[in-house]
């Protein structure tokens, strides 16, 4: 793989090569061409599975509530109508959780990003006393993630008068997120050549330099991902959230997409178009970072 | 914070014997300042929580201020074996683990097996299975929490139609019902996760291997069992890991599909720790169990790095 990578920096002027096509004349890992039939409709059934419920959501989020709980469900809208997103946006200050899920999302994915790249820098680019024990030390915390601390979080957060604030849920959001990240960023930054950081070290280039012009810019997929993985998980987090937000004004989606239910009796209609909005972002990012992604995975991955 | 030091050094510095000390001390230090920023959070964060976790499950703790908070030893930790209400949550908790990882790993696995090999509209089958894990579990929750609405549900609608009357099952409602619609929901979310991290191990296994097994006359199950699957363990271990973890702190679908109910019959080791610590303010003993909980957890992922690693070299 390492070989495939310096092919890449030795050309750069050529686009990366494209791995993909390169692959699929090789012999696949099921070399029967004949499977090809059933291959494709199971794929058809998975897929289908797994997008029906949300296309299901989409249907209900625009038939009249009327229609939504009969005897008879409609799957698809007899009677289309965008009442329940006026209603959906306009009656629970929505814009407003918008923002703030948005803030608290993009806060993070900041955070992470910037954090994790620097250390995961100095575990793939240094060597120095105790590295890999501190390593595991962060590996380690992927065995505890959220539910499991949010008591002394909660507590911590009290003691540091973070709660009801959107920084503090930031905070908590980037610290969690970092041990998948460094993880996945140190095996991609090991991956970059050597000799490539020490010409450029040599043209007088400084650490953060090296880091900046260099290394992440070609480590694009890997941030990529991470920076994917992070907006999702603030964006849709929700045992934090509710724990620690207490005033309606700082609510985040899922938060507020809870209390829908509550404040008013069961709204279905309006509560799916609500879901539908806040399902857009996740999708927007997964659509960008899709490209990047599979390579991500694989080559900053577990070896 | 890094770059701030560094800039700081005079760039057109005659080489003196000072300047290189200094330079020789940042060189030292540079990997730590990189370090710092990261440390910090995890510190403050990850691992002072786990401290204070264990901590306060040895007091009679009070979240009001100006409260005495007595010491009482290990009386929380035995206080679990005493709650009848834990055996049912760890009864649920283990269900669930055992039940929901096979199958993800499983339907991940066969996914990305078919997905692996050049197929029309690879890209979009691949996408299609992965968008349920980037869409957000409250809005996942409520999907499922209609379908299985007791009126007007799909659900039903489907189980009439086969029962040739309507019927009106109140599956969040029951305990069998409630926990089964749990599971279908985490595995339809959890697969698209697996399917991944399989994709990417099988596109690492070499081709030319798989092609030898075969020119040697395997059949494909074989080449399979003896070449692919040896080739991504790695994978199969650091998954399995994950959703172990992830399975039995299982916490958000429950919390909003069924709350634990009925009569708590429904409830996982995460959702009845939050309720004694935020519905009954007993911060103590849900420290406790939750302490229990990771002590269990990790131990189970050393365990099954080593049993399932030291399998590789034999």
């Amino acid at each position: 793989m390492s070989v495939a990578f310096k092919d890449e920096l030795l050309s750069p002027s050529t686009r990366p090569p494209r791995r993909r096509r390169v692959r699929d004349s090789q012999p696949g890992l099921f070399g029967i061409r004949t499977w090809k039939k059933t291959r494709l409709v199971t794929a058809c059934i998975f897929g289908a599975i797994s997008v029906f419920p949300l296309l299901y959501m989409i249907s209900l989020s625009f038939q009249p509530t009327g229609d939504i709980l009969t005897s008879h469900p409609v799957l698809v809208p007899t009677r289309p109508t965008v009442i329940n997103y006026v209603q959906a946006w306009s009656e629970n200050s929505f814009g407003r959780y918008f923002l703030n899920s948005m803030e608290v999302a993009l806060g993070t994915v900041l955070i992470t990003v910037v954090v994790s790249s620097l250390a995961a820098f100095a575990f793939a680019r240094y060597s120095f006393r105790f590295k890999e024990i501190i390593f595991y030390a962060f590996l380690a915390a992927l065995a505890v993630p959220s539910v499991e601390l949010i008591i002394p979080q909660y507590l911590l957060v009290l003691k540091l008068h973070l709660t009801d604030s959107l920084f503090g849920l930031i905070l908590i959001y980037a610290s969690e997120n970092l041990p998948f990240s460094i993880f996945l960023l140190r095996g991609f930054f090991e991956a970059v050549p050597k000799e490539l950081e020490e010409s450029f070290r040599l043209d007088g280039a400084r650490t953060l330099r090296v880091l900046t012009r260099l290394i992440a810019p070609l480590s694009i997929p890997a941030l990529a991902v991470v920076a994917m993985f992070t907006f999702n998980f603030a964006w849709e987090e929700f045992v934090i959230a509710l724990t620690l937000i207490n005033s309606p004004t700082h609510r985040t989606l899922p938060i507020a997409l809870n209390f829908f239910i509550g404040e008013h009796t069961t709204q279905w209609g309006p509560l799916f178009a609500a879901s539908v909005i806040a399902t857009i972002p996740s999708l927007v990012v997964f659509l960008i970072s899709q490209r990047s992604f599979q390579r991500g995975v694989s080559l900053g991955g577990i070896r | 914070m890094a770059s701030v030091v560094l800039e700081q050094r005079p760039a057109g510095n005659p080489p003196g014997a000072a300047s290189r000390r200094g330079r020789r001390a940042l060189r030292v230090a540079t990997p730590y300042l990189l370090l710092a920023p990261a440390a910090f959070l995890y510190v403050l964060f990850i691992a002072y929580p786990i401290f204070r976790q264990f901590d306060i499950s040895f007091y009679n703790w009070h979240i009001f201020p100006g409260v005495h908070n007595p010491f009482v030893g290990w009386s929380n930790y035995s206080h679990i074996f005493k709650d009848p209400a834990i055996r049912t949550a760890a009864w649920n908790t283990l269900l669930f683990l055992v039940i929901t990882v096979p199958i993800q790993m499983g339907i991940g696995l066969f996914s990305a097996a078919i997905l692996t090999d050049r197929l029309p509209g690879r890209g979009f089958w691949r996408a299609l299975i992965f968008i349920p894990v980037i869409t957000s579990w409250v809005v996942v929750a409520y999907i499922f929490a209609y379908i299985f609405a007791d009126q007007g549900g799909v659900a039903n609608s489907v189980v009439s139609l086969f029962a040739g009357h309507s019927v009106h099952i109140d599956w969040l409602a029951q305990t069998w019902t409630g926990n089964a619609v749990i599971w279908l929901i985490s595995i339809w979310k959890g697969v698209g996760w697996s399917f991944i991290m399989f994709l990417a191990a099988l596109d690492g296994v070499p081709r030319d291997l798989v092609e030898a097994g075969r020119v040697d006359g395997a059949r494909e199950l074989r080449v399979w069992r003896h070449v692919v699957i040896p080739n991504i363990r790695p994978t199969i271990v650091f998954v399995l890991v994950i959703l172990v973890i992830g399975a039995s702190q299982v916490f958000t679908q429950v919390f909003i599909l069924t709350s634990g109910g009925p009569y708590g019959s429904t409830e996982t080791l995460f959702t009845y720790a939050y309720q004694q610590a935020f519905t009954f303010l007993s911060f103590s003993y849900a420290a406790a169990i939750a302490s229990v909980m990771a002590v269990v957890v990790v131990g189970l992922s050393v365990l099954q790095i080593r049993v399932l690693r030291s399998g590789d070299r034999s």
